[in-house]
């Protein structure tokens, strides 16, 4: 190559190479930042007591709580329907235009705007459905906003599995049912657990869909009470809360937000962890 | 003595993908207990033949059949049972396939699928589908061990040990010896001659001497389209009656 | 032997029974995704459509930037600054996050070894994942402050503060799908130009990006999809000035930040309440359109 070209090559790579540090570097400043304006805050008690004084003490329990509640809710909803559905467009769903319609369904149910779907779940399950605000309500919600992903990510799992094996079923007179039971979905667990899991950093970070169809400003509850709230009551939420905390209550001490936000950031960090872990245990005991 | 009636007969069959015209007016029977060769150039349609009779061809998009095929005398698109259908014809694909299952699991799956859970009658079973296959001895001290790790030429006999454990009354094999070696290819064609006194057997294959060794009668299938179908002496003396057929077993194309 | 074969051709009712139900219920779960994105529709529409066949005036709504629901005297809607709100924030977000997007998308699918890819998608992956909270609340607590003190401004809440975080929000998305579109081109693509001599940079400009033009498209449409979309970040992060904006360092409410903000204090069933309805389903059918297009242009790539 000629030194001309060498040049123009390093120079592209370099380019490109400085666009993607540009949005990398900030985000590990930010959150560096975070946990440094959050350390005074950080301890086991600021889990475990409930906000104090108008929320200007103590701390998180009761949204903390409140966001595993309506996470494992929405999760137990939102994941038999979603790998289901998943299981029709796969394994039964024909090459037709009626299934491209499904397709695009998912699609598009995945960009809907949070707080349409907090719309949504304002107008049928808090008022049409008669649940009223509650943690039911805002799970339901919740579980409507993840079920594209676990959909998509479950089809996927689902297609990785090897289409020899479902016909070598098919031949010794298996049904499509037995091959999905015994072969297509023990060896798409891993794929399929990832796509949930994803999904509980989402579920616990959204905010608008829980805030007018369940979450509150305030709520008292049994500190270190695993059952404290009630299904259909209304709750606290880690996310709710931050943004209250932040943009409603005056006179907040500096590193209670910051506290909170390090909180969800170190749960979806750690979500995010433990599905490379599972992906990479994925790669390595593929039964074929 | 009086020969009891064919197990398979096909009459007029016309198959087409979309606009594809792969059979073309198919005409035959297979007669019970007889070993029925298939022999034709790649995409003459000899596995769309063979997947006519255990129905997996309806997966297939834009597939259109007609005539009639039925499997001891009843038409095999008015069967109730696909299922139990599949159970009566062993299917063996060209390439080897594990399933992702222990070696014992791969062929207790269909007489599991089918219902039977007692332990000793699954054991039994196994070890006679693999002794048949004559895959037992390799395999009799790790039958824990996953079917996918095993090679090309022990999966294909695994194949056949799953086509077994359902008691087919028919087995198909669909140029099975094309992934493997030729050592394996023998000890299969062993099998296929200790296996043809129990059951029918129909073989698709590429390797016109292989049909010359194992079948009673050959077909010659060509574009879709049966050639000549007659005792194998016949289709591989000097005169059978198509010069086609000639042609091809002695390689002058295909 | 017979025994065998005959107790093994037969299953029994009950599990043929069973599975028929099941199967029933996959087919059930299977169309829930277009049951969901009617009734998201039917349910949002109906809130509102009280009030959108009786009075709602669609002049105002669209062409009048007074937006004042709350007057005692003289109660309008004109939502033309809230709209110009939402595109300002997004426009600014697009023109950032666009060319990062992409850039960083070409870097990883071209010029990266394996190892830093892998590193590099699992960063974006967890930019992704941030929640919407904590950007606004980020866009509250540290862009405010460096906005104040560079430009000198009273307020740091504004066009640029939104546009910057959703930027940040968006990238991920348009890199994710960028990147699919650059893998889809053939090696072949690559393989010749590079026989010929060209260096990667030629590669890029002058045959992948126009190979890659419909996936790269669709990328931008979702990223737009994303930011139009998006709640808590711009209305933490723009401040509450109903304005049309006249530089980047106006206040401006963006219309998704417009129904949180105000949905909690209006009258269940109150005209207020209506319209914030009628809000959503305009968000609701942009954000159809825009993903449609994505998919009707990534589909005619396919059918290439």
């Amino acid at each position: 190559m000629t030194r001309r070209k060498q040049l123009s090559e390093s120079m592209a790579r370099t380019v490109f190479l400085l666009m993607t540090l540009l949005m990398v570097v900030p985000l590990l400043l930010i959150i560096g930042y975070l946990v440094y304006q959050a350390w005074p805050i950080l301890s086991l008690d600021f889990l475990l007591t409930n906000p104090k004084h108008g929320m200007r003490a103590g701390g998180i329990w009761s949204p903390l709580l409140g966001t595993i509640y309506l996470v494992v809710i929405s999760l137990a909803v939102a994941t038999p329907i979603g790998i289901l559905a998943a299981v029709f467009l796969n394994e039964y769903a024909r090459d037709n235009w009626f299934t491209r319609v499904v397709n695009l369904a998912v699609v598009n149910l995945a960009g809907v705007p949070s707080i349409v779907h907090a719309l949504f779940g304002l107008g049928a399950f808090v008022l049409f459905a008669r649940l009223g605000k509650s943690i039911l309500a805002a799970s339901l919600t919740l579980a409507i906003m993840t079920l594209p992903v676990i959909i998509a990510s479950t089809k996927e799992a689902l297609a990785a599995v090897p289409k020899a094996f479902r016909e070598a079923c098919w031949n010794v007179g298996a049904t499509r049912l037995q091959t999905i039971r015994h072969i297509v979905l023990p060896n798409s667990i891993s794929g399929i657990l990832t796509g949930v899991i994803l999904q509980v950093s989402r579920a616990a970070g959204e905010t608008a869909p829980i805030m007018f169809t369940g979450a509150v400003f305030f709520k008292a509850i049994q500190e270190g009470h695993l059952f404290a709230y009630g299904l259909f009551d209304q709750c606290m939420a880690l996310s709710m809360h931050l943004f209250t905390i932040s943009t409603q209550v005056p006179d907040v001490p500096k590193a209670l937000p910051y506290g909170i936000a390090v909180v969800l950031v170190s749960s979806v960090l750690a979500v995010n962890a433990l599905s490379i872990i599972i992906r990479v245990r994925l790669r390595s005991r593929r039964k074929w | 003595m009086v020969t009891p009636g064919p197990t398979v007969e096909i009459a007029n069959l016309r198959v087409r993908y979309g606009h594809r015209e792969v059979l073309k007016g198919i005409s035959l029977e297979v007669q019970r207990n007889e070993v029925l060769g298939i022999i034709g150039p790649a995409q003459s349609g000899k596995t769309t033949l063979l997947r006519i009779l255990n129905r997996t061809l309806d997966d297939v998009p834009g597939v259109v059949i007609t005539g009639a095929v039925k499997v001891d005398g009843v038409d095999v698109r008015q069967v109730k049972d696909v299922f139990a259908l599949r159970r009566k014809i062993g299917m063996v694909a060209p390439l080897p396939v594990g399933l992702p299952l222990s070696i014992f699991d791969n062929v207790a799956f269909a007489p599991r699928m089918a219902g039977i859970r007692n332990r000793s009658e699954l054991e039994e079973r196994v070890e006679r589908c693999l002794r048949q296959a004559t895959l037992w001895d390799e395999v009799k001290d790790r039958l824990h061990s996953l079917g996918t790790r095993l090679s090309g030429g022990q999966q294909q006999r695994l194949t056949i040990a799953r086509a077994l454990s359902h008691d087919p009354k028919i087995l198909c094999l669909d140029e099975f010896s094309i992934a493997i070696d030729p050592v394996t290819t023998m000890r299969i064609e062993n099998v296929l001659k200790n296996l043809r006194a129990q059951m029918t057997i129909i073989l698709a294959t590429n390797l016109v001497q292989q049909a010359r060794r194992l079948a009673d009668r050959t077909g010659f299938l060509l574009n879709g389209e049966l050639v000549e179908l007659d005792r194998t002496e016949v289709i591989f003396s000097d005169r059978p009656a198509n010069r086609k057929t000639y042609d091809y077993v002695n390689g002058m194309f295909g | 032997m017979e025994k065998a074969a005959r107790s093994i051709q037969n299953r029994p009712r009950w599990e043929v029974l069973t599975e028929t139900a099941i199967e029933w219920l996959i087919r059930l779960c299977g169309i829930s995704a277009i049951l969901f994105v009617f009734g998201i529709f039917f349910f949002v529409f109906r809130e509102g459509s009280g009030f959108l066949f009786h009075g709602f005036n669609v002049r105002e709504f669209f062409g009048s930037t007074e937006w004042y629901p709350n007057s005692q005297t003289h109660v309008r809607y004109g939502a033309l600054a809230l709209i110009a709100g939402t595109a300002s924030v997004t426009v600014l977000a697009m023109l950032i996050a666009v060319p990062f997007g992409i850039g960083a998308a070409i870097f990883i699918s071209e010029f990266c070894g394996p190892r830093l890819k892998e590193t590099l998608k699992i960063t974006i992956e967890l930019l992704a994942a941030i929640p919407s909270v904590v950007w606004g609340f980020i866009g509250l607590t540290v862009m405010n402050p460096l906005i104040i003190n560079l430009f000198h401004t009273p307020i740091g809440l504004n066009v640029l503060n939104g546009g910057l975080i959703l930027a940040l929000m968006s990238v991920p998305i348009i890199v994710s799908i960028g990147e699919d579109a650059l893998k889809a081109v053939p090696d072949s693509y690559r393989e010749a130009a590079l026989a010929l001599g060209v260096t990667r940079w030629q590669l890029v400009y002058r045959v992948l990006l126009p190979a890659a033009r419909n996936g790269l498209l669709a990328a931008v449409l979702l990223g737009i999809g994303r930011a139009v979309g998006e709640t808590m970040a711009v209305l933490m992060a723009t401040g509450h000035a109903v304005q049309i904006p006249t530089s980047l360092l106006d206040s401006v409410r963006t219309l998704t930040a417009t129904i949180a903000a105000e949905l909690g204090e209006a009258p269940v069933h109150s005209d207020h309440y209506q319209v914030l309805f009628i809000i959503g389903v305009l968000l609701f059918s942009i954000t159809f359109v825009v993903n449609l297009a994505a998919d009707l242009i990534v589909r005619g790539v396919r059918s290439k």
